[in-house]
């Protein structure tokens, strides 16, 4: 079946099964940078944004892209061109063996487009979907709370409208 | 001096292409057209733990579109054994399987969906055996044999590590304080799973990428298994996503190389899922202790004895050498004149179990700190005051019998633990609980050895590059599972040869490349490859000025300095950039090798005899713990508040780095005492994924207080010692304390689950908000 959708910016139009699980089919396309550490659904590595929300993509079908807009954490930034909170992590001690990092900032980014200056306890409860065995968090949390305090400093031109979030009540808004 | 975290440090080089996902792990590389190869483990599927193979029946699999070949042991070249020191793991079991997860065939297929596919049309016959899983039973004299016809049955190892006469000055002991305490299997639970491709070479060499902590010796292994010559084959070992001592000893590789070898030249991934890795991984070994320990009146030790059983599960691995340092550290980082700890290690049909930092500490140390708790509480002195007075300082023997010539700060940690405001607040926080709620302080002192220990020569071969394009190149011997020693060793050498952090790259172990430099383990990475590093790279930079002098016009060295990217003439001011110097010099010529052996204990006591390698260190970290917990009377569970590690680890080079280790440990530590609940039935893992194997997520710790007390350890690099593993040892008795302080009962067998602590807290049924 034909299947279009965006990654990073990126239209994506191949033949693909439907019931292709996203985090099978984005390591074909290369999209490396999203890991699998469990496959169901437990560890948050395979952690994407759909249309800004954030997804496991090991518990999403091919079908589910349709005409959808897909980012991974390439789309955020790039080592060259790194996002705030890419860098942050980096700056910050957030990364050890690096596996879980990805996800990690994936659902970083959904938490601040949702609450952009969240307390120690709401990153702890946004994360707590990701799994990390190396860190204990105490960096993971520094990174997040520098980047909302850098990305607060900036300039607001940027779009800070996120689209409604189906999860954001587990999340914990304040 | 205690000295604060919070200080931003240069970020670890390889920390901002691991966060924006450009590393690329062993768990990326899917060469293009590249075979899959997945193993056949019948007895977790039939519940079978100990059985013998009657038949494999692969033809319902072979006629799945995409499977190539199905294998079995008779098809393993070699001598289908596999293991560390002692071979006695089949790559795949022909006659008997001794755990859940032996794998008795190899499929080999075209994808993963065919290999799936594949694996679930196998069938095998395999008729049940009496199976033993508990240590003690396994050693009864009627006990079911896990190896038939072993000399020693299923007693891998016994041991003694004894000093002075225990037994006589235990019973004239004013004071004696006993008790047994278990600690379960523990799973590693890294992110990747084990992973790696292969790929055999139109030369004959074996061509392997894989998720490993030691990819040299992997080299000898994979060999004996299979028959090959090591030389043959090359191991690469990329940034390890996770390893904490699962990835030390053959995971993937036996098998890999097998279906390689079975691949007509096609490159072979394998990748095991999470269920695989939980079933058939390596474990920390479940150990029980049976310990006294005796004290005069004023709380001096005098006495310590113990005996513990090692659970190793059906394979040795590094049973024997896990246990050692088990015993060694049985008695605790204390002086006690008369000590006798016996171990054994023993085979079961429970699962594998391996190295996990904190090897065979992490189980010792609720129980030496439990008992001194106890005696504390039974003196009426305070535990600090009395952990400060027997806490070992340098110069002294330590319980093994070595006379610790090498840095030791374990005073000083207690010292700033109770200075701490933490410490010194815990009656007014203890009496503030809110209703329904306990509150309790714990501490906990605790030490890890370094290195490979005498016998078992640490040694690692350094190698530096001037590149053509005038920077440095740093050929890793020691592979990084993500504690960022490689980061550490680009610092060192950009130290070293005076150049701005970004000259110097670092390549990560490659067999053909690198040297080899021992395992990523045993907390000796940075020391030893750094020592060695250090030496590599004044070498160069004294090589660097002597064929400087040339281009440079001058008659003698004197003046010449290495600056940033030249060497200059101080005088003249005159410099030749290194990459002009680079088209003066051969290839040999810009490569400098240097090796470094970690020294031993000198004048080793006469006692350990059954551990002819590895006994004893004389190196260690040290560490004083604290934590503070909140206990819900209602339900038992438990929140840790406030986590506080002081870790004596010698001169910190990297303080970001120095802290991941102490948080990251203490958060392996408090899953292992309070969340990490390993289920096994007669053998078959209930908890087989990480919706029942549950380990810390970020609202299950809190945001844990490193602090370092810095003492320079004088054969370090830059004063150093590793401080991996100790972060891990301190959490369990901490917890333990704490669990003592807020609900008045003693537990001593991990994990303080909540069913344990409100089974304990109706025991005692003591009044809630009690006051100390």
């Amino acid at each position: 079946m034909m299947l279009s959708f965006t990654l990073n910016g990126q239209g994506v139009r191949l033949d693909t099964a439907l019931d292709k699980r996203v985090v099978d089919l984005l390591r074909e396309l290369q999209a490396l940078d999203v890991k699998e550490g469990c496959g169901t659904g437990e560890c948050g590595a395979c952690s994407v944004l759909l249309d800004g929300v954030h997804r496991l993509s090991c518990l999403m079908l091919a079908a589910q892209l349709q005409g959808r807009e897909l980012t991974t954490a390439a789309g955020l930034g790039s080592a060259s061109a790194p996002h705030p909170i890419q860098r942050a992590f980096a700056e910050h001690g957030a990364v050890q063996c690096g596996f879980c990092s990805p996800g990690m900032t994936i659902a970083a980014s959904a938490l601040l487009a949702q609450n952009p200056d969240p307390t120690r306890d709401e990153v702890r409860r946004a994360l707590s979907g990701n799994l990390c065995r190396c860190t204990g968090y105490v960096k993971i949390v520094d990174a997040v709370r520098a980047a909302a305090k850098e990305l607060g400093d900036a300039p607001s031109d940027a779009p800070s409208a996120a689209p409604d979030d189906e999860t954001a009540g587990a999340r914990g808004k304040p | 001096m205690a000295n604060p975290s919070g200080i931003l440090s240069p970020p670890r080089h390889d920390a901002l292409s691991k966060a924006v996902g450009a590393e690329r792990f062993a768990a990326d590389l899917a060469p293009e057209g590249c075979l899959h190869a997945g193993a056949f483990r019948p007895g977790a599927l039939l519940g079978i733990a100990h059985g013998r193979v009657r038949g494999v029946d692969a033809a319902a699999a072979l006629a799945v579109p995409g499977v190539l070949r199905v294998l079995t042991a008779a098809d393993v070249p070699g001598t289908n054994l596999q293991g560390i020191i002692h071979k006695d793991q089949p790559v795949l079991c022909g006659e008997v399987i001794r755990h859940a997860g032996d794998p008795v065939a190899l499929v080999l297929a075209t994808s993963a969906e065919a290999l799936r596919a594949g694996l679930a049309a196998l069938r095998a016959d395999i008729e049940p055996l009496p199976g033993v899983f508990d240590p003690e039973a396994a050693l009864k004299k009627d006990a079911p044999l896990v190896h038939q016809g072993r000399k020693g049955g299923n007693l891998l190892l016994g041991a003694v590590i004894e000093k002075g006469d225990a037994r006589t000055a235990l019973r004239s002991a004013p004071r004696v304080v006993r008790g047994e305490f278990s600690t379960p299997v523990q799973e590693h639970a890294f992110l990747e799973t084990q992973c790696g491709v292969a790929q055999l070479l139109p030369d004959g060499t074996l061509d392997m990428t894989v998720s490993t902590q030691a990819p040299f010796r992997d080299r000898f292994e994979i060999g004996q298994a299979l028959g090959l010559d090591p030389l043959r084959i090359r191991v690469r070992a990329p940034h390890l996503g996770g390893g904490f001592g699962g990835k030390d000893g053959a995971t993937v590789q036996c098998l890999l190389g097998l279906a390689a070898l079975n691949a007509s030249g096609r490159p072979v991934r394998m990748a095991w899922d999470r269920e695989e890795s939980i079933l058939a991984g390596y474990k920390r070994h479940a150990v029980r202790l049976r310990c006294a320990l005796g004290a005069d009146a004023d709380g001096t030790l005098l006495a310590f004895t113990c005996r513990a059983f090692y659970d190793t599960g059906p394979y040795a691995h590094l049973g024997g050498e896990v246990m050692e340092l088990g015993l060694e550290h049985a008695a605790g980082p204390y002086r006690i004149p008369h000590t006798r700890i016996e171990g054994r290690c023993v085979y079961t049909n429970n699962p594998i179990a391996g190295a996990f930092r904190g090897f065979g500490v992490a189980q010792v140390s609720p129980a030496f700190e439990g008992l001194l708790d106890e005696l504390a509480e039974q003196l009426g002195l305070d535990p600090l005051e009395l952990r400060r007075r027997n806490a070992l300082t340098r110069g002294d023997v330590n319980c093994a019998g070595v006379r610790l010539d090498s840095s030791v700060h374990l005073v000083e940690c207690l010292d700033t633990l109770a200075a701490h405001p933490l410490w010194l607040g815990r009656e007014a926080w203890q009496a503030e609980a809110p209703a329904c709620t306990r509150r309790g302080v714990g501490l906990a002192a605790v030490f890890n050895g370094m290195g490979y220990g005498r016998g078992l020569p640490d040694m690692a071969i350094a190698k530096v590059e001037l590149t053509e394009a005038g920077d440095f190149l740093v050929y890793s011997g020691v592979a990084d599972m993500g504690q960022g020693n490689s980061s550490a060793f680009a610092l060192l050498a950009a130290q070293e040869l005076n150049q701005p952090p970004g000259a110097v790259r670092l390549l990560q172990p490659d067999t053909a490349l690198c040297h080899p430099s021992g395992s990523s383990s045993a907390g000796r990475t940075t020391y030893t490859f750094g020592n060695a590093l250090l030496k590599a790279c004044a070498a160069m930079r004294d090589k660097l000025l002597a064929r400087a002098a040339m281009p440079l016009l001058r008659d003698t060295l004197e003046g010449l300095e290495l600056v940033a990217g030249a060497v200059r003439h101080a005088a003249t001011g005159k410099t030749l950039p290194l990459a002009v110097l680079a088209r003066y010099l051969s290839r040999d010529d810009r490569i400098c090798v240097a090796d470094f052996l970690m020294p031993v204990a000198q004048d080793p006591p006469d006692t350990g005899r059954a551990f002819p390698i590895g006994f004893p260190h004389l190196f260690f970290a040290y560490a004083a713990h604290l934590a503070r917990i909140e206990v819900d009377e209602l339900t038992g569970r438990v929140r840790v508040c406030d986590y506080l590690a002081i870790t004596d680890g010698g001169r910190v080079l990297d303080r970001s780095c120095f802290d991941q280790q102490a948080q990251g440990g203490v958060a392996q530590g408090i899953g292992f005492a309070l969340i990490e609940d390993f289920q096994l039935r007669q053998g078959l893992i209930r908890s087989r994924d990480l919706s029942t194997y549950l380990i810390p997520t970020a609202l299950d710790v809190p945001d844990t207080l490193s602090l370092a007390v810095e003492g320079d350890e004088d054969t370090g690099p830059r004063g150093l010692k590793g401080v991996g593993e100790v972060g891990l040892n301190g959490p369990a008795p901490a917890m333990a304390a704490a669990l003592h302080r807020a609900t008045g009962v003693r537990l001593r067998h991990l994990p303080f689950t909540p069913e344990r602590v409100l089974a304990a807290l109706k025991q005692r049924k003591t009044p809630s908000r009690r006051r100390a």
